[in-house]
């Protein structure tokens, strides 16, 4: 693409909430259970039944709404969106259009150190849909069966304003509204299990020209780097069409992540009509500012604020306090270590170059779950800090830490691993090397200086690792100095 | 006969031991068995399950532990309500062999008063009707002279009291639905506010106007009944948490000084002359009982309708959608996809009635035409709520006529426009959410009951029944039954 384009992108997520019950029945929300199994007539959208909005629903919009700036509207309500699909029990879903819970807020993001603010439209509650189960694939299954367990289990929509215009943005966004809405204890933030949905709109437009260009929407895209990929490559798709001069036909696509490609789903010529008007079987929803006080006052200390204070209290640098910061359960993990050790600069290299290696993901689960609690990597770093292990020795404990559970101690006195310090025992080594290595302290003294740190390799080998590098240097220095 | 009791009368009888609930459930099980293919009020009985309720009432009431007025008093309910274990029709074939899992709020309130419920009543498919024409099974017939339409949609409900096939019933009104029927078929109808009964459970029309209300053979036992199913229920969010007073008990205040309104706009061109005399002379008679007339205008009355028409009609098509064969009811079968089967199974499911009134919502909440038609009958519903709450700054009841003229022929409104004009003194009533109450008010020449509508503030049905109350005493048009024999 000759590069002439500017980039318009907005995205619209869907966030599970972390309710017990569905948005407008008593209905458990937990995954995987047995299909059909948490389900009872209102969320069947049987004959004579009424939805009855849930609280916490409401509760957790707000306490998002606050986190990401937006005003509450104190009168707010809810709205039918109809359009028939089976697995749409009422052939409606109860949305919020018109009067959304919140409105006009701003996620501020950084993208290569550079500060950005995306603005939010709005903030919306409303219900999810249920599954289909195919039998085969879709176009030759004989049947097809219909799972409700998800219907009615509580969404909230963010709608970004087009204010994104890189793929790299788009991704800074997403990870920031994830932290946020996972610090918030709202959603836990799993793609994969379909508790984040994301659909983006992306037009291109001639740089400087002022109509937006047409825009198509994506969807189906069930991971950060997914949404990543399928900006850059409808960037891509849609520049080589502009410049071959060809129209871009609005239109909902796909993104397929085998094939690395987006395939139209269909035109919005099509598109449904939704017919939507106000929901007559729920009263308007009253959000007054005593209720909004209340959520605020249980407003976590957010991402943001946090990463500030990581890198005022413990001089981290701005990368180390972003990538703790993302997760709410790697700064708790990291601020649980610093709390034991007292050392936050070696607790963030470990956390960041070890521990986030080892983890499966680095989602709030797997750092929960991982073997090695934040008080067993502060009690390996006291054990290197007060010259007890080294830390090449202290990496292979890590190792072993991580597979078995157990601490650093248990594992450092069973094994020997003990640091060699005492110069007696080390000298006796250090002779030897140099006795074995006459030729390189031939060198040595010649001038070629390198060939000191052979000889500390030497040593470190034949100690396996114990030898304490500080008095293997000293001891070197002092016997070559004789020799 | 205890199938001629009033519901008091019944309740006084079992108190005193001179008759028993499963006396009282046979009778009335013998006479549906003996009439009812006559006036065809009934789509399900439930004998059976009756008998089983009625035997738990003479336990109750042979220790002493009676439930209260309703106690074993022989019910039916209109075929809108879920009932629990029993099917469900609304009168329509799109639900055939649907059996719901749960009660609807009225009935199992109904129920945990201790009434034995006789079966479900005849209705126009999904409340869609003025005349129970419209219902998918069969037509219900006017116990007064069977060749006449019972009203509707609540048809089934308003001739099963008039014929003596149940104590008392439950029906719906959205626009008329109770109060119309109630006048064609010469009993006490009433359409409480919307928001004091519970809609869960009630398959829904147009969930805006629907309410459930109360036909009784008199005016207490419309208290009673109202007594029974009014209040909040946790389960429908549109049900206010409003106390509900003891209405039997404010019965017997009677009229004096009470302020009537007489709205113009209800004594129009197209009233029926016989009736138009019945309700003036009714008028008087509250006069009489010491009541002051007043007139009050309602200037939007004329755009009622039209505003109606467009508002129903549009939650309809929305609540309907859920009919589609996919979950419960009906299915044809042989589709070629899923389009073709929601076509074919709504096609083959819905009636004619259903059908006009989808399509005429599904465009007036379409893009485009929504501001036009669905906002704009919504400013007029406003209009017309604006109308009401002038009038009852100077007024406590309003009366007029329930209906311009007595029962119809069967078959004779055949255009549907001229069928919607039946409605037009009962809809504006639905459109401001107001009580509204028919009680009988005389007869035409021809032996056709006339009906007396009163409209009262909002939550204030108090006035209603004892307006009507205080005129029921006075006059004698309640005494006449329909010569129905088997």
């Amino acid at each position: 693409m000759s590069g002439a384009y500017d980039v318009v992108i907005g995205l619209e997520v869907h966030a599970q909430l972390l309710t017990r019950s569905k948005m407008f029945c008593g209905c458990s929300t937990v995954f995987g259970a047995p299909p059909n199994t948490q389900t009872c007539p209102v969320c069947q959208g049987m004959p004579g039944t009424l939805p009855v909005i849930n609280r916490r629903a409401v509760e957790f919009g707000i306490k998002t709404s606050l986190a990401i700036h937006c005003t509450v509207n104190a009168d707010n309500r809810f709205a039918r969106k109809h359009y028939y699909y089976p697995d749409m029990p009422k052939n409606y879903q109860i949305s919020q259009y018109e009067e959304p819970l919140a409105e006009h807020g701003h996620l501020d993001i950084e993208v290569d150190g550079a500060a950005r603010r995306i603005g939010i439209e709005r903030l919306h509650l409303e219900e999810d849909v249920g599954k289909l189960i195919h039998e085969g694939s879709l176009e030759t299954a004989q049947s097809s069966q219909v799972d409700f367990n998800r219907a009615g289990v509580p969404l909230m929509e963010i709608v970004s304003k087009p204010d994104i215009r890189t793929s790299e943005e788009a991704g800074a966004y997403l990870r920031g509204l994830r932290a946020i809405v996972v610090y918030l204890g709202v959603c836990d933030g799993n793609m994969e299990e379909g508790s984040m949905r994301c659909d983006a709109n992306i037009s291109l437009k001639r740089v400087g020209a002022i109509p937006l260009g047409t825009k198509v929407e994506v969807k189906n895209m069930n991971s950060f780097r997914n949404v990543q990929h399928a900006l850059e490559y409808e960037m891509k798709r849609q520049g080589r069409a502009l410049d071959a001069g060809e129209r871009i036909v609005q239109e909902t696509r796909l993104w397929d992540p085998d094939k690395g490609q987006t395939v139209s789903m269909r035109s919005k010529e099509f598109a449904h009509d939704y017919r939507y008007f106000p929901e007559p079987d729920l009263p308007p929803l009253n959000v007054g500012a005593r209720w909004i006080e209340a959520v605020r006052v249980t407003l976590p200390e957010l991402p943001a604020a946090r990463r500030a204070r990581f890198m005022r209290a413990h001089a981290l640098t701005a990368y180390d306090a972003d990538l703790l910061t993302g997760s709410r359960a790697l700064a708790d993990y990291f601020e649980a270590a610093v709390a034991q050790c007292g050392k936050p600069k070696a607790a963030a290299n470990w956390i960041l170059n070890e521990l986030l290696r080892e983890l499966p993901g680095d989602d709030e689960r797997a750092v929960a779950a991982c073997a090695i609690s934040p008080g067993k990597l502060a009690g390996l770093i006291t054990l290197i800090e007060d010259g007890t292990i080294s830390g090449k020795i202290a990496k292979d404990v890590f190792e072993k830490m991580y597979r078995s559970g157990e601490d650093a101690r248990t594992i450092v006195s069973r094994e020997g691993l003990t640091q060699v310090a005492d110069a007696g025992a080390l000298g006796a080594v250090v002779d030897g090397v140099l006795a074995e290595h006459a030729k390189v302290v031939e060198d040595y003294k010649a001038g070629k200086k390198a060939a000191l740190a052979f000889l500390v390799g030497q040593v470190m080998k034949a100690t396996v690792g114990k030898a304490s590098p500080g008095v293997v240097n000293s001891l070197l220095a002092e016997k070559l100095s004789k020799l | 006969m205890l199938t001629d009791l009033t519901i008091h009368e019944l309740g006084a009888r079992f108190r005193l031991g001179d008759a028993t609930p499963t006396q009282a459930a046979r009778e009335y099980l013998a006479r549906i068995a003996a009439l009812d293919p006559k006036v065809k009020a009934y789509l399900t009985v439930t004998g059976e399950a009756a008998l089983a309720r009625a035997a738990e009432a003479d336990a109750r009431f042979k220790s002493g532990a009676s439930l209260g007025p309703l106690d074993g008093v022989p019910l039916g309910v209109k075929d809108v309500f879920c009932t629990r274990g029993v099917r469900t029709t609304c009168g329509s074939k799109i639900l055939e062999g649907f059996v719901p899992p749960y009660d609807a709020t009225v009935v199992a309130r109904l129920v945990r008063a201790g009434a034995v419920i006789l079966g479900k009543l005849n209705m126009d498919e999904f409340a869609m009707g003025s005349s129970t024409e419209n219902s998918a099974y069969f037509t219900t017939r006017n116990p007064w002279d069977l060749s006449r339409v019972p009203g509707g949609s609540s048809g089934g409900s308003a001739a099963a009291v008039a014929a003596d096939l149940a104590a008392a019933t439950l029906g719906t009104d959205t626009g008329g639905s109770i109060r119309q029927p109630a006048a064609f078929c010469g009993n006490v109808g009433l359409k409480p506010t919307y928001g004091r009964v519970s809609r869960f459970g009630l398959v829904a029309f147009a969930s805006s106007l629907d309410q459930v209300g109360p036909f009784a053979k008199d005016v207490l036992d419309a208290a009673l009944m109202l007594q029974a199913i009014a209040g909040h229920d946790p389960l429908d969010s549109t049900s206010a948490a409003i106390p509900v007073p003891d209405y039997a008990a404010e019965l017997s205040r009677g009229v004096q000084g009470l302020r009537v309104g007489i709205p113009a706009e209800y004594f129009i061109e197209g009233l029926d002359a016989e009736v138009e005399a019945a309700v003036r002379a009714a008028i008087e008679t509250l006069k009489g009982l010491g009541a002051k007339t007043e007139s009050v205008s309602l200037p939007h009355t004329e755009y009622g309708l039209a505003a109606y028409y467009l508002i129903a009609p549009a939650e309809c098509s929305s609540n309907l959608a859920r009919y589609d064969g996919v979950k419960y009811g009906l299915r044809v079968p042989g589709a070629r996809d899923l389009i073709d089967m929601y076509s074919r199974t709504r096609g083959a499911g819905f009636g004619a009635e259903v059908k006009r009134r989808v399509m005429l919502g599904t465009y007036a909440l379409s893009a485009g035409y929504y501001d036009a038609y669905y906002g704009k009958a919504q400013k007029v519903r406003t209009l017309v709520q604006r109308d009401f709450q002038r009038a009852f700054e100077r007024v406590d009841v309003i009366v007029a006529p329930t209906t311009p003229s007595a029962a119809f022929k069967m078959g004779e409104k055949e255009d549907p426009l001229s069928m919607y004009l039946n409605d037009v003194f009962t809809i504006p009533v639905n459109l401001a959410g107001l009580p509204g109450l028919s009680v009988p008010a005389g007869f035409t020449k021809a032996g056709l009951p006339i009906g007396l509508q009163v409209i009262g503030k909002a939550f204030d049905e108090a006035t209603l029944l004892r307006t009507a109350k205080a005129y029921e005493a006075a006059t004698t048009w309640r005494e006449r039954k329909p010569g129905l024999t088997a």
